[in-house]
């Protein structure tokens, strides 16, 4: 017997009343309610016998950005994976611990994963968009989840391209492979592909480090227009960006080549006036 | 990464009905084997269990209808067929693998490497044909009548010899630039780089390549029994008519009854048998690497 | 130079003109030989390969006429094996390459088994099958037993080669399928399989190959006739086994023989060619995607 999830707990409404366009660019400091979505705790990733990840408890807010920094091999993608059961795919990976996303159990053995992963979208470092036309990248999922009205995919097509702003570069070659566009292009593309499922909450694994410095740009202004409407977890080397774009920044680092949670909090005063002597070495610099 | 068997379990029905369908399939393709080793031990059972082992070496003559089963005489036809082809074939493969690496243009090579690919897809029955109507007529006048363990043997060769070559070749092109050049480096000479490097470098690709040929070899069927003359005898010299194992399956099935067709398939055992073997000693070099 | 250094030196020198010649001798001779049995080939069959040759029957024992029913059969031999062996091949390697674990014993044992059976003699498949099909089935001499007896044995290189194809495909593909929801059924329908696609059209030509060049096993399984065949059931002659009846049974059918020989191979070279093209449009899609 399947948990079916419970989409009406992760519904947001819209800060905007415009449907097709996420609104002007909101740098800073909170906007959103501060109101925990996902709350991890005790959270530990073992890859067979090598703990990963170990004893990580966050909550993660609705409608708010929060970035989880820290050097290479900390376990924030293995936490990030967690998050939609991505680990499942990994053979020899055990979760323990809990994650709830509303009053969702997302460890629960009986949970519809794919139901999960639709609420929970994920954007990965290397952009891979499907050898398909790019109508049929956004398309197919969308099928495959049940949409069936030619004139319901349209539109959504249309409004996610509008959304990421690929919508004037392409619309007059939807039906032309997706792995033509360049490499900003793609990541764009996933994220549509990633908003036409309309999740709840966008987990990113570094979407800009692949990409050159113009398209890079691109793509964290598309980010941080996603906030408000979506709840973002993004994995970021690059502590600029964390700045200039999250409310939230967790910072993790290397324990007895473990990955721990060290701080947590909201970004200015992760970057400003950080609790622990780790994390005022790692922002500015000295370390890692 | 592999999908996990955690998420074989997880509820997507659509998958777990899926997977139970691609496990039958599986299983059923892999069934044959088993099927093929049943069936054979079946149909030779009323023999193998009456007749002892070492009958099969001993017995005077093949006479199944008579209660004769030595294999002897065909025994070794098979093995003097297939030792004198991997010998010949295994010396000029090597020799034209050299000849595509060391010594001609890469054009040339290049043609000479497609015209070995063309012929490794000729058919045995086009060999065969080919022995019986041009090398059998030649060998013929040198010393009638022509079909001979000499016949099977050249055939044999140009059959295998495009394997032995181009596996030779592959594992040519696998020796690391850097040996050539620290060989150049040293001043050796082009045939003290190929004796002293280039060859025990590629030794463990050249020798599967080998043992692969000489798997075909005993397995080979239609060439041989179109050139190398079907009389059962221990060929005492090249220019003998000889019939190989495999020949005799073919040629007797067609009328064999009750144990005579018993007997067959125990020859059939055999040679499958032999053949395993060296696909196994094939794998095995295979995986090994030859350090310098 | 000291005495001891030019006599190595020339020793050297005399063994590098030694091997020169031997190489250079070979392949010679290798290329020699095999020009020569292409050159006979062409020779004495070209003069009767026609449109004719192709459609007709062959009359008087095969000395004389076309090989048309035996086409025919042939294809349809073909047809079995390949109706056969791609469902159950595709199959497989896509549980060996997308749903079992490199280290599961089930796909140890599939995996050996398949190994196996690559190594298995022609001659052998054609015991197993007239044992199986042909007596135990009752399917008697028949297209069908032998077009499911090549079916068996193109199996393991039809699975092995599809198999590669899937795992080539890389991985990113397949978090992106599992990260949007989509079932692995899906996966595969949708972005795997076509992505593999000219590989496994690459294995399945080399499996084809393989098939029509087989004599051995066909003796036994799908029998002599060289009629028109009414039906699967009916027993038909391939081409391979003409060739050899030609040569072997039929005084003065040599002209014949040559000529059908000329028609297989070049189907075989049609087919590889093929395969080899497919292959490498594979290999350049797949650093399309890098």
């Amino acid at each position: 017997m399947t948990q079916a999830f419970d989409r009406h707990i992760l519904f947001l409404p819209q800060t905007n009343g415009d449907a097709y366009t996420l609104g002007p660019l909101q740098s800073g400091p909170p906007c959103c309610v501060p109101e925990p979505l996902i709350r991890v705790k005790d959270l530990s990733v073992h890859y067979g016998d090598h703990p990963a990840l170990e004893h990580v408890t966050l909550d993660i807010y609705k409608g708010c950005i929060t970035a989880l920094i820290g050097p290479s091999g900390c376990g924030k993608t293995s936490f990030l994976c967690a998050l939609n059961r991505l680990t499942d795919l990994i053979s020899g990976c055990r979760v323990e611990g809990g994650i709830r996303i509303g009053i969702q159990d997302v460890l629960d053995p009986r949970l519809d994963v794919p139901a999960l992963r639709r609420e929970v979208g994920m954007i990965f470092q290397k952009p891979n968009p499907f050898s398909l036309s790019i109508r049929r990248n956004i398309e197919m999922p969308l099928k495959e989840h049940g949409m069936r009205k030619r004139a319901e995919l349209d539109e959504t097509v249309e409004r996610v391209l509008i959304d990421v702003g690929l919508w004037a570069e392409v619309k007059d070659r939807l039906d032309r492979s997706a792995l033509a566009l360049s490499g900003g292009q793609q990541q764009r593309l996933c994220i549509a592909r990633a908003l036409a499922l309309e999740p709840a909450v966008l987990l990113m694994d570094e979407p800009c480090s692949a990409l050159d410095p113009l398209s890079s740009g691109v793509v964290e202004d598309l980010i941080g227009r996603l906030r408000g409407r979506y709840t973002v977890v993004i994995v970021t080397h690059n502590l600029a960006q964390a700045r200039r774009i999250a409310n939230y920044a967790a910072f993790f680092w290397l324990h007895e080549r473990v990955g721990t949670l060290i701080e947590f909090g909201q970004c200015r005063q992760i970057f400003e006036a950080p609790a622990h002597g780790l994390t005022a070495a790692y922002v500015n610099g000295a370390k890692g | 990464m592999t999908w996990s068997r955690r998420s074989i379990s997880s509820p997507s029905h659509a998958d777990a009905r899926l997977a139970g369908v691609l496990s039958a399939a599986a299983g059923l393709a892999a069934a044959i084997l088993v099927l093929i080793v049943l069936f054979l031990l079946r149909e030779s059972w009323p023999v193998l269990e009456k007749v002892e082992w070492l009958r099969y070496l001993t017995d005077a003559a093949w006479h199944p209808s008579e209660g004769l089963f030595g294999l002897a005489p065909m025994l070794g036809a098979t093995l003097a067929s297939s030792a004198g082809a991997l010998l010949l074939a295994g010396s000029l493969g090597v020799a034209s693998a050299l000849f595509c690496r060391f010594y001609a243009p890469s054009s040339i090579a290049r043609q000479y490497r497609r015209l070995l690919a063309l012929l490794a897809g000729i058919p045995s029955v086009v060999f065969g044909f080919w022995g019986l109507t041009e090398l059998v007529p030649l060998i013929a006048r040198w010393q009638p009548p022509g079909t001979s363990l000499l016949a099977a043997i050249l055939i044999l060769t140009l059959m295998i010899l495009p394997t032995v070559a181009l596996t030779a070749d592959a594992a040519l092109a696998a020796v690391p630039e850097g040996y050539l050049q620290g060989a150049a480096a040293l001043g050796l000479s082009r045939s003290g780089t190929i004796l002293g490097v280039a060859l025990p470098a590629a030794k463990g690709g050249i020798v599967s390549g080998l043992l692969l040929a000489a798997g075909r070899a005993l397995g080979e069927i239609m060439a041989v029994l179109m050139v190398a003359g079907n009389v059962v005898q221990t060929p005492h010299g090249l220019f003998d008519p000889v019939r190989t194992l495999t020949a005799n399956i073919a040629l007797e099935m067609a009328y064999a009854t009750g144990e005579h067709r018993a007997a067959l398939f125990v020859s059939g055992l055999v040679l499958t048998g032999l053949v395993m073997l060296l696909a196994g000693l094939a794998l095995r070099q295979g995986g090994t690497r030859s350090h310098v | 130079m000291s005495e001891a250094a030019s006599l190595a030196v020339s020793r050297d020198r005399t063994l590098d003109r030694l091997m020169g010649l031997a190489v250079y001798a070979s392949a010679l001779l290798v290329a020699g030989t095999f020009l020569w049995l292409l050159g006979d080939l062409l020779w004495h069959g070209a003069g009767r390969l026609s449109w004719s040759f192709l459609v007709s029957v062959p009359t008087n024992a095969g000395r004389a006429g076309g090989i048309g029913p035996i086409l025919v059969s042939t294809l349809l031999i073909l047809g079995v094996a390949v109706a056969a062996a791609v469902p159950l091949g595709l199959a497989t390697a896509v549980l060996l390459a997308e749903f079992l674990e490199r280290r599961s014993l089930f796909g140890r044992f599939v995996g050996l088994s398949l190994d196996v059976l690559a190594g298995v003699p022609s001659i052998v498949f054609g015991l197993f099958g007239n044992a199986f099909f042909c007596i135990f089935l009752g399917l008697g001499f028949s297209i069908l037993s032998g077009g499911l007896t090549l079916a068996c044995m193109a199996l393991p290189i039809l699975i092995r080669t599809a198999e590669a194809s899937l795992r080539a495909v890389p991985d990113d593909w397949r978090l992106g399928c599992a990260a949007l929801g989509l079932s692995r059924a899906a996966a595969l329908r949708h972005v795997l399989l076509p992505a593999a696609s000219s590989g496994l059209m690459a294995g399945l030509m080399l499996g084809i190959g393989r098939a029509m060049a087989e004599t051995a096993a066909l003796i036994f399984t799908s029998g002599y006739v060289d009629r028109m065949p009414s039906s699967l059931l009916d027993s038909g002659r391939a081409l391979s086994l003409h060739i050899y009846d030609l040569s072997m049974n039929v005084a003065g059918g040599d002209a014949n023989a040559y000529a059908s020989a000329l028609v297989l191979i070049g189907l075989l070279i049609l087919i590889n060619g093929t395969s080899l093209w497919l292959a490498e449009r594979w290999l350049n899609q797949r650093i399309l995607t890098l």
